[in-house]
C-alpha cells in the first residue's frame, strides 16, 4: 500500500531526535498555554506561531502538531476543573466534567478525557492517513470553479454553525472578507483599501487578527464583566486513576465519540462542537444510569472528549488535502503553512510528501506523548489554573503583543492589534461569533483567486461557475446550510439547535 | 461568556442599529474603492474591483438584515460593562504604543502594559507591577532576541546587553 509506505516514511521524519524534541516542546507549550483559563486552541496556536518563525518548515509544523493537540488537551483540563470552557467544543465536557470534579471525582474525569482523547486521536489520525490520499486524487480533478464552490460551502457552513443566528454568522464572515481585501491585489498590482498607509499594503496578518480578537477581545470582555465572572477551581481530590467500573463505562463512549467526530470534522462543513453535542445526546440516551447525567456521569465526559479530538484530526483532512480551513484553529495553521510559502492542497502531497506525512506521523507521536506526560503532570497544570487573574491577563497581553512585535516590529501592527481587539470585544458583547472573521480573512483572498481564475478561463462569462456537477452539488449543500435552520424552524416550529462560538 | 439569555423588552435594539450602520458605512467605503479601481485599466479578464464589489453588496444586505433583526428581536437587557477597568487595559495598550514610539524599548513599554492590565483587574500597586513587569519583559527580550532572533524594539535598557 502506498499510504503505508508514505506513512512509514513520515514516521522516519518524525522520529528524528530533533523532531521528537520539537514535538515534545510543542506538546508541553500547547498544554501549558491551553490550560490557562479563557485560552482555547486557536489562541494557543496563534500565540505560539511566532516562536516557530525561525525553525525549518518540517520542525515547525511538527511542533505545531504538538501545540494543536496539547492545546486541545489543556482546554479540556481547564473546563473540567474550572467550568470555563475556553472553546465551545469543550462546553459539553465542562457540563459533566465539572460536576464530577465537584463530587471529588476530578481525577477520573481528567483520566477518561486524556485516555479518550488518545484513543480518538489515534483512530482519527489513522482515518486521516487513509482518507487523505483519496481526497487528494479527487481534488486533482477539481477546476477553479469547483474550488470556488467549495470555499463558498466552507463560508456558509462556518457562518451557520457558529453563533446564535445566521445573520450574525454571515456578518462576522463578511467583516473577515472585507479585511481580506486590504493590501496589494496580486494579479493587477493595485493597492486596495490601504488609504496610502504603507503598512497596509501587505494586508492584515491572520495571526495579528486572531490574537487581537481572541486575546485582547477576551481580556476586554472579562475585565469589563468585573465581579460577574468569578471562577472557582475545583481541587483534584483522590486518585487520578480510573477504577474498573470507570473503564467499563468509558470505552464504548470513546469509540462512539470517535466515529461521530471524525467524519463530521472531515467534511468541509467542519467544526468540532456539533459532534460533541451529538455524542453527549447519544450517551445520555444509551446510558444505563440516565439520572446520573447532569450530576457527573463519566460517559458524558468520555464521549464528547473523544468526539472533540476526533473532529480536531478530521478538520486536518480538508485543511491538508484541499487547503480549506473549517475552524479558526485550522485557519491559523494555514497561515503557518503560508509563512513558509507552502499552500496546503493536493499539490503539497506531491511536492512535499516528507513534510505532509511527517506532520501526520507526528500527530501520532504528539498523541502518545500527551498520554504519557499529562496525567502525571496534572498537579502542574492545576497550579497554572490558579494564577491570579490580574497576572494571568497581564501575561496574556504581554505575550500577545510580544508575538505581534516578533512577527512584524511595527507600531502600525500594534495599532491594528488594538483596533481588532476592540472589534473582538464588540463582537463578543453583541453575540457575534469570532471564528468566521478569521476564516473569512484567510479564505477570502483564496476564493477570489479561484473565482478570477475560473472567469479568466471563460473570458469573463459567469455561467462557467454553475456548469460543473461538483460545483452545483456544493452550492446545493451551501444553500442547505444557510436555509436549513430556517426550514427546521418552519417545519417543526422550533429554533434549530445551533452551536456556540468556537474560540 | 456565560451571561444569562438577554430578556427582550420593547423598542428596537439600539446597539445592533449602530452595528448595522457601521456595516453600511463599511459597504460604502469598499464600494467606493471598487469604483475607484474599476476606473484603472487592467489587463486581466476580471479586474481587481469585482470581488470587492461583491463584498460591498453583501455587507449592504447584511446591514439591512441586522437592522431588521434589531427591530424584530427588540431591545435587549445586557449586563452593564464596567468602564474604569476597561479604560485601564486600553490605557495599557495605548501607552505601550506611545512608549515604543518614543523609543522606550520593549521592556519598559510592555512593563507598563502589564502594570496597567493588573491595575484594571484590581491589583496594585502600579509601580511595583511596572518594575516587576519590566524585569520580566527584559528577560523575555533576552530570550527572544538572542535565542530566537526575533527583532523586538530596543530601548536604553535593551542596549545595555
Amino acid at each position: 500500500m502506498d499510504t503505508f509506505a508514505a506513512l512509514s516514511q513520515g514516521l522516519m521524519v518524525a522520529l528524528q531526535p530533533m523532531n521528537l524534541l520539537f514535538a515534545f516542546v510543542g506538546v508541553m507549550l500547547g498544554t501549558a498555554v491551553g490550560v490557562l483559563p479563557g485560552i482555547g486552541p486557536a489562541l494557543t496556536v496563534a500565540l505560539l506561531l511566532p516562536i516557530t518563525f525561525k525553525l525549518d518548515p518540517a520542525g515547525s509544523l511538527i511542533m505545531f502538531a504538538g501545540i494543536y493537540y496539547g492545546g486541545m488537551y489543556g482546554g479540556s483540563t481547564a473546563s473540567i476543573l474550572l467550568n470555563t470552557p475556553g472553546e465551545s467544543s469543550s462546553i459539553v465536557t465542562a457540563l459533566e466534567g465539572n460536576k464530577m470534579a465537584r463530587a471529588g471525582r476530578g481525577g477520573p474525569a481528567l483520566a477518561t478525557a486524556a485516555i479518550g482523547s488518545f484513543v480518538a486521536g489515534t483512530i482519527a489520525t489513522i482515518g486521516l492517513a487513509l482518507v487523505a490520499p483519496t481526497v487528494v486524487d479527487l481534488a486533482i480533478s477539481f477546476g477553479p470553479e469547483d474550488y470556488f464552490a467549495l470555499m463558498v460551502l466552507a463560508f456558509t457552513t462556518v457562518s451557520a454553525a457558529f453563533g446564535s443566528s445566521v445573520t450574525r454568522g454571515l456578518t462576522s464572515l463578511f467583516i473577515g472578507l472585507a479585511l481580506g481585501l486590504i493590501g496589494i491585489d496580486l494579479q493587477s498590482g493595485q493597492a486596495r483599501l490601504s488609504f496610502g498607509v504603507p503598512d497596509l499594503l501587505d494586508g492584515v496578518e491572520v495571526t495579528t487578527l486572531a490574537v487581537a480578537l481572541f486575546a485582547i477581545g477576551e481580556t476586554l470582555s472579562v475585565v469589563a464583566a468585573g465581579a460577574r465572572a468569578d471562577e472557582i477551581i475545583e481541587p483534584v481530590k483522590g486518585s487520578v486513576f480510573m477504577n474498573k467500573e470507570d473503564w467499563k463505562r468509558s470505552w464504548k463512549p470513546w469509540l462512539r465519540g470517535t466515529f461521530l467526530g471524525f467524519p463530521i470534522g472531515a467534511m468541509p462543513a467542519g467544526g468540532a462542537e456539533i459532534p460533541t453535542f451529538l455524542s453527549y445526546a447519544l450517551e445520555k440516551r444509551l446510558c444505563r444510569k440516565p439520572d446520573e447525567f447532569g450530576n457527573g456521569a463519566i460517559e458524558g465526559v468520555a464521549g464528547p472528549e473523544a468526539a472533540n479530538n476526533a473532529a480536531a484530526a478530521g478538520v486536518l483532512v480538508p485543511l491538508l488535502t484541499l487547503g480549506l480551513p473549517t475552524s479558526a484553529t485550522a485557519a491559523i495553521m494555514l497561515a503557518g503553512f503560508q509563512q513558509y510559502g507552502m499552500n496546503p492542497g493536493p499539490l503539497l502531497f506531491a511536492t512535499n510528501p516528507d513534510l505532509v506525512w511527517g506532520l501526520i506521523a507526528s500527530l501520532f507521536i504528539a498523541n502518545g506523548m500527551l498520554l504519557v506526560l499529562n496525567l502525571p503532570l496534572v498537579g502542574l497544570w492545576v497550579r497554572l489554573l490558579a494564577i491570579p487573574r490580574p497576572w494571568l491577563y497581564g501575561g496574556i497581553l504581554v505575550f500577545a503583543t510580544l508575538g505581534t512585535l516578533g512577527a512584524n516590529p511595527s507600531l502600525v501592527e500594534l495599532g491594528m492589534l488594538l483596533v481588532f481587539g476592540l472589534l473582538g470585544y464588540v463582537l463578543r458583547r453583541y453575540d457575534y461569533p469570532i471564528a468566521p472573521v478569521v476564516v473569512g480573512l484567510i479564505l477570502g483572498p483564496l476564493a477570489e483567486q479561484q473565482l478570477r481564475r475560473a472567469l479568466a478561463i471563460s473570458v469573463g462569462d459567469p455561467v462557467v461557475l454553475f456548469q460543473s456537477p461538483v460545483a452545483l452539488t456544493l452550492y446545493a449543500l451551501s444553500a442547505l446550510a444557510l436555509f436549513g435552520p430556517l426550514l427546521f424552524y418552519v417545519i417543526t416550529g422550533r429554533k434549530a439547535p445551533v452551536g456556540g462560538d468556537e474560540d | 461568556m456565560s451571561d444569562p439569555r438577554p430578556v427582550s423588552t420593547h423598542g428596537p435594539d439600539k446597539a445592533r442599529f449602530v452595528i448595522a450602520f457601521a456595516l453600511a458605512v463599511l459597504s460604502l467605503v469598499i464600494g467606493w474603492d471598487a469604483w475607484r479601481l474599476s476606473g484603472i485599466n487592467s489587463y486581466s479578464a476580471v479586474g481587481p474591483e469585482v470581488f470587492p464589489a461583491l463584498i460591498a453588496a453583501g455587507l449592504a444586505l447584511l446591514a439591512l438584515a441586522n437592522a431588521v433583526e434589531a427591530v424584530r428581536e427588540g431591545a435587549q437587557d445586557r449586563p452593564r460593562d464596567e468602564i474604569v477597568p476597561m479604560a485601564w487595559v486600553l490605557a495599557g495598550l495605548i501607552g505601550q504604543i506611545v512608549l515604543l514610539a518614543f523609543g522606550a524599548g520593549f521592556a519598559l513599554a510592555t512593563g507598563w502594559l502589564f502594570a496597567a492590565t493588573a491595575k484594571g483587574f484590581g491589583k496594585g500597586p502600579l509601580w511595583g507591577h511596572f518594575l516587576a513587569g519590566a524585569a520580566m519583559c527584559f528577560l523575555i527580550y533576552v530570550v527572544f532576541a538572542k535565542g530566537l532572533q526575533l527583532a523586538l524594539p530596543a530601548g536604553p535598557l535593551e542596549r545595555l546587553i
